[in-house]
């Protein structure tokens, strides 16, 4: 049997839903791919839904709303756009295909547009193939690693980034400070990088408790870094000294109040 | 924190839609599928869950095997959730508690093709829907008052016509018009279609009833400057003449008409003094006999070319204007009429004269001599002007398939109306969509032709598209009712899809203040962030972007999505 990929997509009520809505009303076919979930507004596609699906093996995802301009709540879309920007490096660092999130807009108009970005979609996950964690054997890494991802977008830093990239960049802060959307998309990358390997670093820590170099090891990453991290993990009050090996200290995830 | 819930009692309607569903899903087996799902108690098929019998159905169902929710699964939500909510209601059930799976439009309709697949797309949709009406909890809907004043924007036509039916029915209404006359586009018009009435007259008949009704406050040179608020209650700033006049408004209406295409560079438009659109023709003819002597000399002969820079390849002027065929037809015989020895030539690509009337309006005009030409869209007609001033046409036969020449005095092109530019801004101000040919954009093409999918706001006359008199007109009485409903009624349920902030999670960063376009939430004087329900329009950005994920949306829960992603996916989360 040829592979039928599981494509889940997030519409907006007035524009792209409308569009898929005028797709089936004028007959315009396309694969059966695909599964809507009907949302207000593409904006209101919050990034750990779309980990959510991920997780659960979607072997796509695709955000639609209104055209930029034409968003039925006038910036949704706006926000939509920086949310995906972001998920999508933050995807990138889990090792799945961060083309598996697709964002596009569809305006209530265009019902052949949206049965050709299906048609196309579709293609494209077909020659992709199924999603690591789809299917009975999920890869265990991958899992995990979006699964720190779907933390990190459920933490402050990230939203508040996201959230405010159009007043940072556009307006300024109080102070009338601009930073330049370069800048910006350093910080955001800075940041993406640290609290993906932060809460990475507490699944793992979740686990077993574990020595910086340990942690440095598995990650890859400078031993250094990893102090720097556990610092601030321990700040926020995440992971706490488990017990003294010899002379190195093992750490171990403490229970948040989680959601 | 959570109450306790009762168990959820899901009962599932499968509608067939006549064909349109049952000819492509297999519906007992969706049904008989339903049944199996968890808290599904019923499930059964219905031919048309919309008729009457539906209804009932669905009422019966919920009493006989006591209910707490409804899945039908159907058409699209967009136009027919309203109507299962009734019943939901209507059963003593909140509508909330009911949820629509889209096996037509998303499904039936597009994989005709593949209906085992298809089927098994419907139960997925039915398993989601399931999923997610058993995680609803009931809503409220907030009450708010209704000005009883319309705004009407464009004095043309068809918002006198508006302005007038609201006015009479005991409305105020305040009619903007940003020219010094109300009139618009008829007061360019000489005689009008297919009666042959004069459009002054007519125009002047009804200028006189709007500024002379007491209801009816006439504002011109005065243009809208800007739109706050919501149905019931927008707050609109007029500017006229340099001066500010702020209005409370209960709904409006938009009547802000359309222009000509002036086809510059077409035909030797622009070019040569005797090219007209019919919009310069009609403002000659205005001036009688004597106006088009003494421009153009006599008339010996004229060319009427049509679909000049209308009916073209791609957006935004691929439509048919509807109503050139008719206007140069009426100005054709206006002419032969003045000068019975002339030639009158209408090149066409096709004559859409529709309707009862307007075919036999064509057939008068062939019978009074008028010789109607046909070409083809690959070789248009040719406009070049002799040594001697006149213009010489040349046109290539489409049904003799010959080239004829023909000099003649006056060559006039049928261009199609057209959109004002700045239609996008009073569109942005009202959060009103245009369409790709840039005329304002109904919420449903025939369920909802004069109504925005924004609620208090509606469209009229040739802002929506080109149409001629009597179809503004209708359009015109149209909206006045539709705008009437709710002012009468007083008193509205608004929107229960608002955010709600969880005061013991919000750290008061106010992110979402300031990503709410509509002002809708604020801070308390704890800083907590606050939202105000009437101004919520309930799109959820909010909530996806607080920091600390102290917003959540009613019925647009997470828990309630996720559970339609685990349902799609058929696997709980790692
Ligand atoms: C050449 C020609 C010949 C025609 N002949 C016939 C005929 O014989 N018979 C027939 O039935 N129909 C005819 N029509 C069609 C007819 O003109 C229209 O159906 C009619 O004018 C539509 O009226 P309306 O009020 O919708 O728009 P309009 O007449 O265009 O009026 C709109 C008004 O809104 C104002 N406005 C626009 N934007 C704003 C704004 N932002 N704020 C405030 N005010 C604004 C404009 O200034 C204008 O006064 C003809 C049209 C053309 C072009
Ligand atoms: S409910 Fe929708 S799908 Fe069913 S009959 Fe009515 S229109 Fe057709």
């Amino acid at each position: 049997m040829t592979f039928e990929p599981t494509i889940i997509a997030f519409l907006c009520n007035w524009c792209s839903y409308a569009g898929a809505d005028l797709a089936g009303v004028s007959r315009f076919s396309y694969p059966t791919s695909i599964r809507a979930i009907r949302v207000m507004c593409s904006g209101r596609v919050d990034p750990a839904l779309v980990l959510e699906a991920f997780i659960n093996g979607a072997d796509g995802v695709f955000v639609m709303g209104c055209h930029l301009g034409d968003c039925h709540y006038l910036i949704g879309n706006f926000y939509a756009q920086r949310k995906i920007k972001m998920l999508k490096k933050l995807i990138a660092l889990t090792g799945l295909e961060p083309e598996r999130l697709r964002l596009e807009w569809v305006s209530a108009s265009e019902g052949a547009r949206f049965a050709e970005l299906v048609k196309d979609f579709t293609n494209q996950m077909k020659a992709l193939g199924p999603s690591p964690v789809a299917g009975e054997k999920p890869d265990p890494n991958i899992l995990e690693n979006l699964l720190a991802a779907k933390a990190a977008v459920e933490d402050f830093r990230l939203r508040v980034l996201v959230g405010r990239e159009g007043e940072m960049v556009d307006e300024g802060n109080v102070y009338g400070e601009k930073v330049s959307q370069e800048e910006f998309d350093e910080i955001m990358d800075e940041a993406i990088a640290a609290e993906y390997i932060r809460n990475k670093m507490y699944i793992m820590l979740k686990k077993v408790p574990q020595s910086v170099k340990e942690l440095s090891k598995r990650l890859n990453i400078d031993p250094r870094n990893v102090l720097r991290h556990i610092v601030i993990l321990r700040q926020r009050g995440m992971v706490a000294m488990a017990k003294v090996e010899g002379t190195t200290p093992l750490w171990a995830a403490l229970e948040v109040g989680g959601r | 924190m959570a109450q306790q819930k009762e168990k959820p009692r899901v009962g599932v309607f499968v509608c067939h839609c006549g064909i349109n569903i049952g000819g492509f899903v297999n519906v007992p087996q969706v049904v008989r599928y339903a049944r199996t799902l968890p808290n599904v108690v019923h499930a059964e098929e219905n031919i048309y869950t919309c008729s009457a019998e539906g209804i009932a159905s669905i009422k019966e169902a919920i009493k006989e095997h006591d209910l707490n929710r409804v899945v039908v699964a159907s058409c699209t939500p967009r136009t027919h959730e309203p109507l299962f909510r009734g019943a939901c209601a209507d059963a003593g059930l909140n509508p909330y508690l009911f949820e629509l799976a889209n096996i037509r439009e998303h499904c039936s309709w597009v994989h005709m093709r593949e209906p085992d697949k298809a089927t098994e797309k419907a139960k997925d949709l039915v398993r989601m829907a399931v999923a997610r009406v058993s995680l609803l909890e009931p809503q409220e809907e907030p009450e708010i008052d209704v000005m009883p004043t319309a705004l009407v924007i464009g004095g043309g036509i068809s918002g006198m016509t508006s302005a007038l039916c609201l006015a009479g029915q005991g409305f105020k209404v305040y009619l903007v018009e940003r020219k010094p006359e109300l009139g618009g586009m008829l007061k360019k018009i000489y005689r009008l279609y297919p009666t042959g009435e004069e459009a002054s007259r007519v125009i002047g008949d009804y200028v006189n009833a709007v500024m002379g009704h007491k209801n009816i406050v006439v504002l011109t040179s005065a243009n809208i400057k800007d739109v706050k608020g919501y149905i019931g209650n927008f707050e609109v700033t007029v500017l006229k003449e340099g001066e500010e006049i702020k209005l409370k408004i209960g709904t409006i209406i938009v009547a802000t008409g359309a222009i000509e295409f002036k086809p510059v560079g077409l035909y030797g438009y622009g070019r040569y003094d005797r090219v007209l659109t019919q919009v310069e023709l009609e403002e000659i003819l205005k001036g009688g006999k004597s106006a088009i002597d003494k421009r153009f000399f006599k008339l010996q002969r004229v060319v009427m070319i049509q679909c000049v820079g209308s009916r073209e390849e791609r957006p935004p002027r691929a439509y048919c204007s509807r109503i050139c065929c008719m206007v140069a037809i009426k100005n054709a015989m206006i002419i032969k009429e003045w000068y019975p020895d002339s030639d009158v030539y209408v090149v066409y690509q096709d004559m859409q004269t529709y309707g009862k009337e307007y075919e036999e309006y064509h057939r008068r005009a062939r019978e009074a001599g008028i010789r109607f030409v046909s070409y083809t869209k690959g070789s248009p007609p040719e406009v070049t002007a002799l040594p001697n001033g006149r213009l010489k046409v040349v046109v290539y036969h489409a049904l003799l398939g010959i080239r004829r020449e023909l000099d003649c005095d006056l060559v006039v092109l049928s261009t199609p109306l057209i959109p004002y530019e700045d239609a996008k801004e009073l569109s942005k101000m009202l959060k009103v969509p245009l369409g790709q040919d840039g005329f304002f954009f109904e919420a449903h093409v025939k369920l909802r032709p004069i109504d925005f999918a924004t609620d208090g706001i509606y469209v009229c006359g040739t802002a929506h598209s080109p149409k001629d008199v009597g179809e503004s007109v209708s359009q015109a009485l149209g909206v006045a009712s539709r705008a009437a409903i709710p002012m009468a009624v007083k008193r509205l349920r608004a929107e229960a899809i608002t955010s709600v902030v969880d005061e013991s999670l919000c750290s008061g960063c106010g992110t979402c203040i300031r990503i709410c376009p509509y002002g809708a939430i604020q801070k308390d004087e704890r800083g907590i962030a606050k939202v105000i329900e009437v101004m919520c329009k309930g799109c959820g950005t909010c909530g996806a972007s607080c920091p600390e994920r102290a917003i959540s949306m009613r019925h647009f829960k997470d828990e309630q999505i996720i559970a339609q992603i685990h349902a799609i996916l058929r696997r709980v989360a790692a």
